[in-house]
């Protein structure tokens, strides 16, 4: 299609009157406005609040730098003027400001009195300022000026709203001008509908809960074409919220998951392949959380400067506090009560209880405080899910966890061994296996495993004496529920017990929801006594 | 579904029965057949289907496809392992499984024929049962003198002839007899060998065994299972000398 | 007659055990009501009430022997059974208060008018009856064992994995007892009861009475599992114990053999459960936590399970030990309790009164054993 010849001269006349004015405006808003708000401040030193009002819009209009500190001096009551005209900035402090100059004041203002407000002046000074921060020259405060404007959708800040539209180059923030003028065009009485219709698309745009808000008004209360464009958009902006929600359930679920998985791990390892009993496993795991916790006191007390290598270094050693804990526990109780699994059961429970009790005496019943890295801290935005680094980091610690683990099992000589052991022990020892030693080490392996996972629980959760035994009946449910003897069906078993948590929450609360799990699973069991990923074999006779 | 004639004289009736566990095939297209009162030996290598083929027949493991029929008209693969005992089959494990901490006639008396249910043992059906019947079956499985013994505290081979005994002591139609004599002296070898041979006849009895002098004591037909399915059937000369057989089992 | 029969069932340990607890029901309410206080004899009615709580328990430590010792099952979740008996007995209790709660309300316990609750939740109706209240101190625990027990031993869980499903059942309910909304109380459970059939619960002669009661029902329990164990019925039992698919394979429907062990031994921890509330004066959600339950197993394991006898001994005397060490040496008693658990797994694997009984027994078995071996061995 061709531009009919009128239109493309009009807008070539358009483009060539813009590149003027840009050129014009440096040289001459310069000194204009230094002289234009000069002018208007002392317009405003006076008792009559029509006059302060119009020095207010000069002031506003004016584009001074000294604007700003002028009006926020009015609006917090701190702006002064003297029977001369002269207009004061009065400080915190107590120093006095010249209000034209924006220097310290040679002298102390005579007889000062308030620049006084009523509400007219008040709105007129609240838009002032709002259209004020949408020229300001901090990108972040120009953006928080316009989502303001969104939310109030107040048609005095339409002009201010245009104008810094026409000046802005940023593309975000020109995006939230546009929804801002938008927003407030859409309750403008001289709009037309059509123009209407396209600030609604507009303003849908955004797919947010304020737009949703906003839509919402207008189907209270404006015309049946305006009502339809806002429900059609408001269905459309409800369907992706409810995705998004979804999604940031499917996060939380899958950072509990990893919570999960990461307590679960270990105990894989040692009731899963191994087939013991540890009720002492969640104390492995807080010995890990008590082990990051003295790393960190030692270097806060020394180097204070390494405090965010703490976790790196608590990490091999939480490893080792805990598997030496386990190689003993296997070698001083476990090995006696092979084949005895309820007496095992027993037996780590009685140690758990000794463990809970030392570290109460070491450290105090009390919870102990362990802090967060700096890169721990904050949070990002991902496609409108927020995503906390804490959160991020326990799911990548985990699957690394999980990956070193598999690597561990599936290709290295010790793996190698570790299921030779557990699948035929005897012909194991015949090919010159040493069994007893492999099964201390495989206890370590899991117990030094649970220990890591208390490094990372450490972070979300009490450091306590008690911290291990919360966790126990959870990572039995996940072991047992992911099939034991599988650490793929761990991760899938931890995974999907901490999105379905996720999901059951809002419905059922937290407490309901994990009884509801945990009745699953009971009930699961019943179905399926070997859990999800269980290997069928030949019966054999028990 | 069985309208043949010969399938009712038939006692066990397994027909294109195969199950697989994990991809493995344990029992591919098995067929076999057991009348009333006859004695068969069942041999071949590891992993031939034996001990799944008797998992199957009790009730331990379902089959993929396939009808296994008892008496010609009951359809075992429905039926749970007590209902199974109940029409009169019994099985005694690879290893020999007595209850370790009762006395030998406890044992048998376990065993013996009446209600099973937990309400008449509860108020007393043990009064009921005959001590005549109990002194027949441990004087067949030759332990009269050791009735008051733990059973924990019998040799192996005595272990083995008390769980004999107790699968006597049901008086099923069919016994079951996972490699009676793994572990046995040869004396104990010959004397179980007789004791077989003595419950044929009013019982059928299927036997699985390695041990082939066993076997050929035994005098009864023979079957051979290999990867799932019948190898060769017959009497123990012919498959002894069947080809195949030696092959893969006996070895030449 | 039964009772005659029932002594001719019993062995020595039995009867020397009911008769220990006849000597206790009449020996203590003496020293306590007829000795003056001034006498070195005279029993606290405080201590009084210690007793009844160790007895209490060792009527479930009686009923988790009866499901551990002979029939294999470890159940984890036995706590679960006690509290549920104590809570029935506590909604009594509480009835009993009537409008001499602090908010003076006739019918609602003072938690619900304080939770601005208007009506008496329906699981509350009834439970001003003593008959009705007793009924359900066994029927609820008997219910909830009943279908969980069927459900887990028809799809044969066994071993462990039936401990740690059974320890979820605990947890699941403890979770749910905390909550306020479930009408029991919440975190604070029940407790400021006033009287129990009308006698004032603090009186001496009350909690006199609440103890006789308890010798009672522990020798009743304990005459009960013992002509269990006795009967054919026992031997079936143990014959799963130690062989469940022999058993199956002779015919026996272990899951019903277990399902009903499980019940009857679930109503007698329930028993116990009521029997405990009203002599410590309240019942709260952590009876239900998991290292309870796991606490009664400890008991039975230092008597000797599979005795009957050891376990209750088990559970007074490890009682006994916890008074006086949470009393005397409160850092050591979790020490001490673990070291129990290890050592009485790793060394003394048939508990006090079992390996007694192993020595004494064996002795005098070892002759005829040995005389009947002879004539084999040629």
């Amino acid at each position: 299609m061709r531009d009919p010849a009128p239109r493309r001269l009009r807008r070539a006349a358009a483009l060539l009157a813009a590149l003027v004015a840009l050129l014009l405006v440096p040289l001459l808003a310069g000194p204009a406005r230094a002289q234009d708000a000069g002018a208007a401040l002392a317009r405003m030193a006076t008792e009559q609040f029509a006059q302060i009002e119009a020095g207010i819009a000069d002031l506003t209009a004016s584009g001074s730098p000294l604007a700003l500190p002028a009006l926020e001096a009015l609006a917090d009551g701190r702006l002064y003027y003297s029977p001369d005209k002269s207009v004061f900035i009065k400080q915190a402090d107590g120093r006095w400001i010249d209000a034209r100059t924006g220097a310290a004041s040679a002298a102390d203002p005579a007889s000062p009195k308030p620049v006084r407000l009523n509400n007219r002046v008040r709105r007129a000074l609240e838009a002032a300022l709002g259209s004020l921060s949408l020229m300001n020259p901090d990108p972040a405060k120009r953006l928080a000026a316009a989502e303001a404007v969104v939310k109030s959708r107040d048609a005095a800040a339409l002009p201010a709203v245009e104008a810094a539209l026409a000046k802005e180059t940023d593309p975000r923030i020109r995006k939230a001008l546009s929804q801002a003028k938008a927003a407030t065009t859409i309750f403008l009485d001289t709009a037309t509908e059509s123009e209407k219709v396209a600030a609604i698309e507009t303003v849908a745009g955004r797919g947010d809960q304020d737009a949703l808000n906003l839509l919402g008004a207008v189907r209270e209360r404006g015309t049946p074409i305006l009502k339809l464009a806002a429900e059609t958009a408001s269905a459309g902006i409800e369907r992706r919220l409810a995705l998004l929600n979804g999604l940031q359930n499917v996060w939380y679920g899958l950072s509990l998951g990893s919570v999960l998985l990461l307590a679960a791990i270990g105990l894989a390892i040692t009731f899963g392949v191994m087939g013991v009993i540890n009720m002492a496993h969640g104390e492995m795991v807080m010995l890990g959380a008590y082990t990051t916790f003295l790393v960190q006191e030692f270097l806060r007390t020394r180097y204070p400067a390494l405090f965010d290598l703490s976790l790196p270094i608590a990490i091999p050693l939480a490893f080792l506090v805990a598997g030496a804990v386990g190689v003993a526990l296997e070698r001083g109780v476990i090995r006696f009560l092979y084949g005895r699994p309820l007496e095992t059961l027993l037996a780590t429970w009685g140690v758990s209880l000794i463990l809970q009790q030392t570290v109460r005496t070491l450290f105090g019943a009390n919870n102990r405080e362990v802090g967060a890295p700096s890169y721990m801290a904050g949070s990002f935005d991902f496609f409108g899910l927020t995503v906390t680094h804490g959160r991020l980091w326990i799911v990548v610690f985990a699957m690394a966890v999980f990956a070193c683990l598999l690597f561990v099992l599936k290709a290295t000589s010790f793996g190698l061994k570790m299921r030779a052991v557990t699948q035929n022990r005897r012909m194991a020892s015949c090919m010159g296996i040493r069994t007893p030693w492999l099964d201390a080490m495989t206890f370590g392996l899991g117990s030094g495993i649970a220990g890591i996972a208390g490094v990372a629980l450490s972070q979300i959760d009490n450091v306590s004496p008690n911290l291990g035994q919360s966790y126990i009946v959870d990572s039995f449910m996940v072991v047992v529920f992911g099939g034991v003897g599988n650490l793929w069906g761990t991760l899938v078993a931890a995974l999907t017990l901490g999105i379905a948590n996720k999901f059951l929450e809002p419905v059922a609360g937290a407490v309901l929801g994990k009884i509801a799990l945990l009745v699953f699973i009971i009930l699961f069991i019943q179905k399926r006594p070997r859990g999800l990923f269980a290997q069928k074999g030949r019966a054999v006779e028990a | 579904m069985n309208a043949q004639p010969e399938l009712t004289q038939a006692l066990l009736y397994l027909d294109g029965v195969s199950v697989s566990f994990d991809g493995f095939r344990a029992l591919n297209n098995l067929s076999l057949v057991i009348g009333p009162g006859e004695m068969r030996a069942i041999i071949g290598p590891n992993g031939a289907g034996k001990t799944t083929m008797m998992d199957i027949v009790t009730g331990k493991t379902r089959p993929d496809e396939g009808d296994v029929l008892f008496d010609g008209r009951v359809d075992l693969t429905r039926l749970d392992e007590a209902s199974i005992a109940e029409l009169g089959i019994g099985r005694k494990f690879q290893k020999p499984t007595v209850f370790e901490s009762q006395t030998v006639e406890d044992n048998l008396l376990l065993a013996l024929k009446g209600p099973r249910s937990a309400a008449a043992s509860l108020f007393g059906w043990r009064n009921r049962v005959k001590a005549s019947e109990l002194d027949g079956v441990l004087e067949t499985v030759g332990l009269a003198e050791h009735r008051a013994r733990l059973a924990a505290d019998l040799s192996h081979g005595q272990k083995q002839w008390l769980e004999i005994g107790m699968l006597l002591a049901q008086d099923p139609k069919l016994l079951l007899v996972d490699e009676p004599v793994a572990g046995m002296t040869d004396a104990e070898t010959e004397e179980t060998a007789r004791l077989l041979t003595r419950i044929a006849g009013n019982h059928a009895v299927v036997v699985v065994e390695h041990d082939m002098a066993f076997v050929r004591a035994l005098g009864c037909k023979v079957t051979c299972l290999h990867e799932g399915t019948v190898l060769a059937e017959g009497p123990i000369d012919a498959v002894s000398a069947n080809e195949r057989v030696i092959e893969v089992y006996l070895g030449r | 007659m039964i009772a005659s029969r029932l002594l001719a069932g019993l062995d020595l340990k039995g009867r020397v055990f009911l008769a220990a607890l006849a000597g206790l029901a009449v020996l203590v309410p003496v020293l306590n009501l007829a000795v003056p206080e001034t006498s070195a004899l005279h029993v606290p009615t405080y201590v009084v009430s210690l007793l009844g709580k160790y007895l209490s328990y060792a009527l479930l430590a009686v009923a988790l022997d009866l499901v551990w010792g002979y029939c294999g099952i470890l159940s984890l979740g036995h706590g679960a059974f006690f509290a549920l008996g104590g809570y029935a007995m506590g909604m009594y209790l509480m009835r009993q208060i009537g409008p001499r709660g602090v908010y003076g309300n006739p019918t609602l316990p003072d938690f619900m008018v304080f939770l601005n609750w208007k009506e008496l939740p329906l699981t509350w109706y009834g439970f001003q009856s003593f008959p009705y209240a007793m009924l359900m101190v066994v029927l609820a625990p008997g219910l909830l064992a009943l279908v969980f027990g069927w459900f887990a031993f028809r799809s044969r869980v066994t071993g462990v994995y039936l401990s740690i499903i059974t320890q979820a059942m605990t947890y699941a309910l403890l979770l749910a007892f905390f909550r306020n909304d479930m009408g029991f109380g919440g975190n604070n459970g029940l407790t400021d009861f006033k009287d129990i059939l009308g006698f004032n619960i603090q009186a001496q002669t009350t909690r006199v009475g609440l103890f006789v009661a308890t010798v009672v029902a522990l020798a009743l329990g304990y005459a009960v599992a013992r002509a269990m164990v006795n009967s054919a019925y026992g031997k079936v039992l143990i014959a799963v114990r130690d062989a469940e698919s022999r058993a199956r394979f002779l015919g026996y429907r272990v899951e019903r053999y277990k399902l009903v062990a499980f019940t009857v031994s679930a109503c007698m921890a329930g028993v116990a459960g009521a029997l405990y509330v009203p002599q410590v004066g309240i019942i709260n959600p952590s009876e239900f936590a998991p290292a309870n339950s796991i606490e009664a197993v400890i008991w039975v394991a230092v008597g000797g399970r599979g005795t009957l006898v050891g376990a209750a001994l088990g559970a007074i005397v490890v009682n006994f030990a916890k008074t006086w060490f949470t009393g005397a040496l409160p850092e050591l008693w979790l020490f001490g309790l673990g070291a129990l658990f290890v050592l009485v797994t790793l060394f003394l694997p048939k508990g006090v009164v079992g390996t007694l009984s192993a020595w004494s027994g064996g002795r005098r078995q070892a002759a005829p054993a040995g005389v009947a071996a002879a004539p084999a061995a040629e």
